[in-house]
């Protein structure tokens, strides 16, 4: 018997589920009246993020997400759109991160980040009952019920819950990521999806802060087993605001010696005509591992960069 | 010099002036913030394991060993053994400093005994490895759904996931960095 790429063929049952996944997402937006879009992967100038590094591609770069392009759309009155995409960041791989990955993104004229948590609720219910789940997820040694609607917790709270140190004390010492990481996440959506909200305001440079608390932004994560697995915002449509805020970014790019970006003015320019919005991203292949049970992300793609 | 992305599983690298070997790594990143690299360190000369995360703007050294092609010869209890080909020296080392390797050691391998200042600390293996399969399940005839596996005993004892016509007696290449299987060999 020819034995072919078993590597290949033993995702069989996983890659059938994936497109299965991707076909109710594409139903229940469809059935909800947005518009599936296409922008282009390859782009003059992603979003200067500090932590985020594109991959260049020629001059320019590729998508790090669809975001800009999607909120000119936004802006230019398509009010529901949704977008399943390819987007590209530079060495990032493990087993939640792959350098080539598929990111869900929405966006609602008129939500903010509280009607997105709403929506993500309606569509991963719905897909539960697409791929027959039920309201228990069975995910390794987990079970998640997934009855909404699910908890939410500020990320204060939930460092005072998890943490070593308070919330303050981890931005203080520069260690948020590394707390948040090591002693928060592990116990974040392990018998409930659960929302990670209201993010410090200078680690959401698209998004628009509180209005009773400006040291925190209307950002929120949603952990399921705890994988952060969907980045909402209420977004920002300040392009004073907004040309700030990518100027600090860009500048902490710089300084690190980073690849400097060309400033998106054609996203800036449109801020003005952008309506007020809810946006959010949803990891595709993540979301695949938790219906698949599969442990790492290399389980629920056909080709790993290791094996091209 | 090593960057923060050089990091994986395997690597030797100094930390504060003693060899260490990466025994577990995993990247983590918080989508909107810093790369992290998780790793559980051993350090080679006491053996002490602890946890450590660096950052993207670590830089390592590379642990002071030195490498020397030897054979394996055979293990005996907890001790294996190592001949240089050339001077017939031989040199022993524990299960605990072969590590994950011993899954991979058969009688004649050629490998690379690491030392520092002349003591062994640890051995390298060839990327593959080509193992006899002693212990499956046979292959039920029809059981030909695609991607299936079964878990199969090499003659090291180590247990590996392979495709299922895979039969006792055959012999597999494994990936020593990954302890996955790579193909079936033919003799």
């Amino acid at each position: 018997m020819a034995e072919g790429d078993w590597h290949l063929t033993r995702k069989g049952a996983n890659l059938k589920t994936r497109a299965a996944l991707l076909e109710a997402i594409r139903r229940f937006f469809n059935l909800r009246g947005y518009l599936e879009v296409e922008t282009p992967i390859r782009i003059p100038s992603p979003a200067p993020e500090y932590h985020i590094d594109a991959v260049p591609s020629g001059d320019w770069f590729l998508q790090t997400s669809p975001e800009l392009c999607m909120k000119r759309l936004l802006a230019a009155g398509y009010d529901r759109i949704f977008q399943i995409a390819r987007c590209f960041r530079e060495g990032e791989r493990g087993g939640l991160h792959l350098p080539e990955f598929t990111i869900l993104e929405w966006y609602e004229a008129g939500g903010d980040y509280t009607s997105m948590m709403k929506t993500c609720e309606d569509l991963i219910l719905f897909i539960a009952d697409a791929l027959s789940l039920g309201r228990t997820i069975s995910y390794r040694d987990l079970a998640i019920d997934i009855t909404p609607p699910w908890p939410r917790i500020t990320v204060r709270e939930a460092f005072a819950s998890h943490a070593p140190v308070s919330l303050a004390e981890a931005l203080a010492a520069s260690s948020f990521d590394e707390i948040l990481t090591v002693h928060v996440e592990p116990h974040l959506g392990l018998d409930r999806p659960v929302f990670l909200t209201d993010y410090p305001a200078e680690m959401a440079s698209l998004a628009k802060l509180h209005p009773r608390d400006p040291t925190v932004a209307q950002r929120c994560e949603l952990y399921l087993a705890g994988m952060e697995m969907a980045n909402a915002f209420t977004e920002l449509t300040d392009e004073e605001e907004q040309r700030r805020r990518f100027a600090r970014e860009e500048a902490r790019r710089r300084r690190a010696g980073k690849k400097p970006y060309p400033s998106p003015e054609a996203f800036l320019a449109c801020l003005p005509s952008m309506p007020e919005a809810g946006g959010i991203a949803l990891g595709v292949d993540r979301l695949v591992m938790i219906v698949t049970g599969a442990a790492r992300i290399d389980d629920v793609v056909a080709f790993t960069p290791e094996r091209l | 010099m090593y960057t923060a992305s050089d990091l994986r599983k395997g690597l030797r690298i100094k930390l504060e002036g003693d060899p260490h070997i990466i025994v577990d790594f995993n990247f983590v990143k918080p989508g909107k913030g810093q790369a992290l690299y998780r790793c559980k360190l051993k350090n080679m000369l006491t053996g002490a394991q602890f946890d450590r995360t660096f950052r993207s703007v670590d830089v390592f050294e590379p642990a002071d060993l030195q490498e020397k092609k030897m054979q394996f010869l055979y293990r005996e209890e907890d001790k294996y053994c190592f001949m240089d080909n050339e001077t017939f020296e031989q040199v022993y080392l524990t299960e605990d400093q072969v590590g994950d390797m011993k899954n991979f050691l058969v009688e004649n391998l050629e490998t690379e005994v690491l030392l520092f200042e002349n003591r062994p600390l640890g051995v390298s293996l060839p990327n593959a490895v080509d193992l006899y399969v002693k212990v499956a399940e046979p292959w039920a005839k029809g059981d030909t759904v695609a991607g299936k596996t079964k878990p199969v005993t090499l003659e090291t004892g180590y247990v590996i996931q392979v495709p299922p016509f895979i039969e006792a007696g055959e012999k597999i290449r494994v990936d020593t960095r990954t302890g996955e299987y790579l193909t079936r060999v033919k003799d």
